[in-house]
């Protein structure tokens, strides 16, 4: 992941905390010094911890997720990307600039440009027409009416919501609502999206819906996005990379497949216990090499396998496997890189991956 | 009881004695003593007093209650400013003088409300946004709510002298607190994720405060303004005793004279006008939407002039 930190990220936090109390400086101190803990000190100081030590970078287009239970501080974590919450330590840097050494003008011109945010709650001022809402962004920046409301009916035809322009928000149903706030987020064509838990308030078919709706214009516009969420499985469908944030520390980062194949701890193995992996695992991550496949089972017919890529996921391999007693040959450029076994397969299946020591033996017993 | 002021353990306060009387007769003097300074200050609010009352006894009665129906059937609705209307005619029918009357304690309430929303309003404004001066104002306030008027009438008069600016004065020290109070709260209760998406998409505060929390806080501000005006209308009774004219007054010297009549008179016209200025304050502080229409220029007699000024440029359209 780390490779990834390059200077090309968009958004990246260094070594971030945010200490909430009247003595956060002498807190974070302390935490400097003598590495107390998250109880420590609040025992000692009367401090609450909201972030400790984030680190994290998120590349050009791509969607970065965090995924933690209420109260992880992943609201908090997500407020200093845009310096609506000031940090304790650490840097936030948006497009290489340290975003906490900008005075309030140029702050300013930051959040209305570049970075639009999507509120859990919506957000929308009620006293404003639906075009109002959207057009807020640019209107504080000062462009003419015409020109902000043109962007503005773009913008609510993006997310299919003509017809509504002179409405005002509390006559439209909640996911209509979400849809003004996306919206208002995208009208002033910013870089980067904040979007903290846009879809939690709504129902679950409005909730697909609306994150199909989303993906589809992710897709479309590739603005740098930064989702908030504690539903896995909205951030597994959403995400190209996954953080899983716990008592204000981000535990893990990765993509969906690593943080269902190889999660970190026991915490991380809780969350994605109940998640299917047949859509997430790939061919690649459960194969064998054919050395270890032929040092315990013997020669392979290979005319007999069913031939898989590599990227093939378990739904797929399941197809194949279930009519054939021969295992699955996985291969890329017509070359043989890799066997599935079927016990392979359904430890996959259940989250479990090939492991050499224990399964080879219990292959030879076969 | 001792004959000699000895102390007393168990009634302590008899035998100590601050001064606090004395010291705050002092005020009178200084009050006297200082006379020349306000003076200038005096002739303006004076000027402003006598301009106004000048102009709305000019105004023919009948004239007037145009105006006011007007005013009221764009603030609160036609049926309203009918109820309006008909209040308004049997104020003038109580008696020859009252319709006369009641238009001088309108001014000196105009000018002490005016008067009242300019300090009030940055005053409500600060203490919405600071908890500190909320807590300083807030005793302030409730001295200036009950303190008999009474108390600071005499120092009063002895600074101004007696007459319609004294009047207001101790009109804005009655009236004042609600539209402060109202108005803070207003801004206090203005949700703060649409104050924190303001800033998010780049607003200055000054954006936040014009474009978000001043709307939201319309109908609370409107409400503080409404107990404001019922306020400053109650207590030109007690002006009346510091020689301001109008509807008080008759009230106080048919109180003089033991005329129930008079008094009844007086006082029936200070309800009306109360009620009056009442429900078109309210109405002011709905808005369109709840009325029915989306925005205030669609409504009332507005409404009919926009609506006949666009019928003219559709015609002109359909003749080219």
């Amino acid at each position: 992941m780390n490779a990834e930190t390059t200077n090309d990220s968009v958004i990246e936090c260094r070594g971030l905390w945010k200490i909430f109390g009247s003595r956060a400086e002498d807190a974070m101190q302390a935490v400097m010094q003598r590495g107390l803990s998250k109880d420590e000190i609040r025992d000692q100081f009367g401090a609450v911890v909201g972030v400790q030590d984030a680190s994290f970078a998120v590349g050009h287009g791509e969607i970065f997720c965090i995924m933690g239970l209420s109260g992880s501080g992943k609201s908090t974590l997500i407020r200093h990307v845009n310096r609506l919450i000031e940090p304790t330590y650490g840097e936030v840097l948006i497009e290489g600039q340290d975003i906490n050494s900008l005075n309030e003008t140029d702050l300013r011109a930051l959040r209305s440009t570049k970075i639009g945010m999507v509120f859990q709650n919506m957000a929308l001022m009620p006293h404003r027409t639906v075009r109002d809402n959207v057009a807020f962004a640019q209107e504080v920046r000062g462009v003419s009416k015409d020109e902000r409301y043109e962007t503005a009916d773009k913008a609510i035809a993006t997310v299919e919501l003509g017809g509504w322009e002179d409405r005002y928000p509390d006559e439209l149903s909640g996911g209509m609502q979400q849809r003004v706030g996306l919206a208002r987020a995208i009208a002033a064509d910013p870089h980067i999206l904040l979007m903290d838990e846009p879809f939690s308030a709504l129902d679950p078919l409005i909730r697909r819906q609306l994150q199909d709706q989303f993906m589809e214009l992710a897709a479309e516009m590739r603005k740098t996005t930064l989702f908030i969420t504690h539903d896995l499985d909205e951030a597994i469908r959403i995400g190209d990379r996954i953080a899983i944030m716990k008592d204000g520390a981000l535990v893990q980062i990765g993509t969906p497949e690593e943080i269902v194949t190889e999660p970190v701890d026991d915490y991380v193995k809780d969350f994605v216990a109940g998640i299917s992996k047949l859509e997430l695992v790939t061919a690649s991550r459960v194969m064998q090499s054919v050395q270890e496949y032929e040092s315990v089972a013997g020669d392979i017919e290979i005319s007999e396998c069913p031939v898989a890529a590599p990227d093939d996921n378990l739904d797929a391999l399941v197809d194949m496997s279930v009519d054939t007693n021969h295992p699955i040959v996985v291969s890329s450029d017509n070359q043989i890189v890799g066997i599935v076994t079927k016990r392979a397969l359904l430890r996959g299946i259940q989250g479990r991956l090939y492991d050499a020591e224990t399964d080879s033996a219990s292959v030879a017993g076969n | 009881m001792a004959e000699e002021k000895g102390f007393e353990v168990l009634n302590p306060f008899l035998s100590i004695d601050l001064g606090i009387a004395d010291w705050a007769d002092g005020i009178k003097a200084w009050a006297t003593a200082n006379r020349d300074m306000v003076q200038p200050i005096k002739w303006l609010v004076n000027d402003l007093i006598v301009t106004i009352e000048g102009v709305m006894q000019a105004i023919p009665p009948v004239a007037m209650l145009g105006i006011i129906l007007l005013i009221a059937w764009q603030a609160a609705g036609f049926r309203m400013a009918i109820f309006i209307s008909m209040c308004l005619i049997l104020l003038g029918l109580s008696d020859p003088n009252a319709w006369s009357l009641a238009m001088t304690t309108l001014a000196i309430v105009a000018t002490s409300v005016v008067l009242c929303v300019i300090f009030g309003l940055p005053l409500g404004l600060l203490a919405g946004k600071s908890d500190r001066f909320e807590i300083a104002i807030r005793p302030v306030l409730d001295t200036m709510q009950t303190i008999p008027a009474f108390v600071y009438l005499v120092p009063v008069v002895m600074l101004i002298g007696i007459g319609n600016v004294s009047g207001v004065i101790v009109t804005i020290v009655f009236a004042l607190p609600p539209i402060i109070r109202l108005t803070s709260l207003g801004i206090r209760q203005v949700n703060a994720s649409v104050v924190e998406a303001a800033r998010a998409f780049g607003a200055s505060p000054r954006q936040i405060l014009l474009k978000v929390e001043l709307p939201l806080a319309t109908p609370s501000i409107m409400a503080g303004l409404n107990q404001t005006i019922m306020m400053a209308l109650s207590v030109v009774v007690i002006a009346s005793l510091i020689a301001v004219k109008g509807l008080g007054n008759e009230v106080l010297r048919a109180m003089g004279r033991l005329d129930a009549g008079k008094a009844i008179v007086g006082g029936f016209g200070i309800v009306i006008l109360a009620i009056v200025l009442d429900r078109i304050t309210q109405g002011l502080g709905r808005t369109g939407r709840e009325r029915g229409h989306r925005h205030w220029w669609q409504g009332g007699p507005v409404g009919w002039i926009v609506r006949i000024g666009q019928k003219f440029k559709s015609k002109d359209v359909a003749t080219d």
